[in-house]
């Protein structure tokens, strides 16, 4: 009884606290977020069709990485999980990342 | 005589008892081994799940795989034959509605996850379903525009931007469609109480693929359709 009773109290402060009795936030958080990246595509999708001149392109790959980072952090769990995990994700990216990188550079991608 | 008796019976308890505790404590150990045997196998001496690294370390090499991908529609997205580029095929609010489609099944997904973690196994099935039915709807969106564009006269064979765009899109398709394929395998054994071991841990898996998907269409609704050629 009293077992249940400490269980019942810790799941309470956990729900407080906006985290569940697992592990990660609750899912009003996750909502939040959704929300959010429901909007950032919004504004993507609008920077697409004013002239925005020069800062067109760094605007728009900044919101895709705004966008990218918060789905493998907060959905994916990245940032509540064990380290390793993430650390097997950011090491296949960043080698996709500079593989490509320097293929694109070899045919000379970033000068036409 | 009865001394005898009685300290060989008391040296017989004593050995009794001495073996008592650890011929106890082997069979709890092993009935422990057996249970995280059944359990807990997937995990390793590190403590972390097994299942879990492998499947970290496939959405890794799958960067590698999409990134190759998404370089090659890069270096070719110029080389069109015709009039039939980009700028005449996109329909942006289409695949906008599309894009939001299948961020929302991101959302519904990680709904599934975070019920099956609370052992809520109604809501686990609504959500894994719901997401099923998004990731559907996405991929009936982009047949949809598969056969807008071949009407319009982009072949496959074409060009080098038909050939790299449909491959990309194409190789993100056929991820949907396996990711459907697991959100409904996962819901049936579900259903069926058929998953052995950690059920919140199966969802999960599903999860990160699923994820994973919707990560790799935020890059290629960023760099393939919003950045004109």
């Amino acid at each position: 009884m009293s077992d249940t009773t400490i269980e019942s109290t810790d799941a309470a402060e956990h729900e407080d606290a906006g985290v569940h009795a697992g592990h990660g936030p609750s899912d009003s958080f996750f909502i939040k977020t959704a929300l959010v990246l429901a909007a950032i595509t919004a504004l993507e999708v609008a920077a697409s069709y004013i002239e925005l001149g020069v800062m067109f392109l760094p605007i728009l790959i900044g919101l895709m990485l705004i966008k990218f980072f918060a789905v493998v952090l907060i959905f994916m769990h990245v940032k509540y999980d064990t380290k390793i995990f993430g650390q097997m994700f950011w090491i296949g990216l960043s080698l996709a990342f500079f593989v490509y990188l320097v293929m694109l550079l070899t045919f000379q991608f970033f000068l036409k | 005589m009865s001394d005898v008796v009685k300290e060989t019976v008391g040296e017989a308890v004593d050995i009794v008892e001495d073996r008592a505790p650890s011929e106890r404590d082997h069979a709890s150990s092993a009935d422990h081994d057996l249970h995280d045997s059944d359990e807990h196998s997937h995990h390793t001496s590190l403590g972390i799940s097994n299942t879990k690294l492998a499947m970290w370390l496939f959405l890794g090499s799958e960067c590698l795989l999409f990134g190759g991908l998404i370089s090659t529609y890069m270096l070719y997205r110029n080389r069109t034959s015709g009039d039939v580029g980009p700028d005449q095929l996109w329909d942006i609010p289409f695949t906008s509605a599309s894009s939001f489609v299948l961020l929302m099944s991101s959302l519904t997904m990680v709904l599934a996850v975070s019920a099956a973690g609370r052992g809520d196994d109604r809501n686990t099935k609504i959500w894994m379903g719901s997401t099923a039915a998004l990731g559907g709807l996405f991929l009936a969106g982009q047949v949809y525009e598969f056969t807008v564009f071949y009407r319009e006269g982009l072949g496959y064979t074409d060009s080098l931007f038909a050939s790299s765009f449909y491959t990309l899109t194409g190789f993100h398709g056929v991820h949907v469609a396996v990711g459907i394929i697991m959100l409904l395998s996962t819901l049936a054994m579900l259903a069926k109480g058929k998953i052995s071991g950690d059920k919140a841990e199966t969802v999960e898996m599903v999860g990160l693929y699923w994820h994973f998907v919707d990560v790799v269409w935020i890059l290629i609704f960023t760099l393939v359709y919003l950045i004109p050629a």
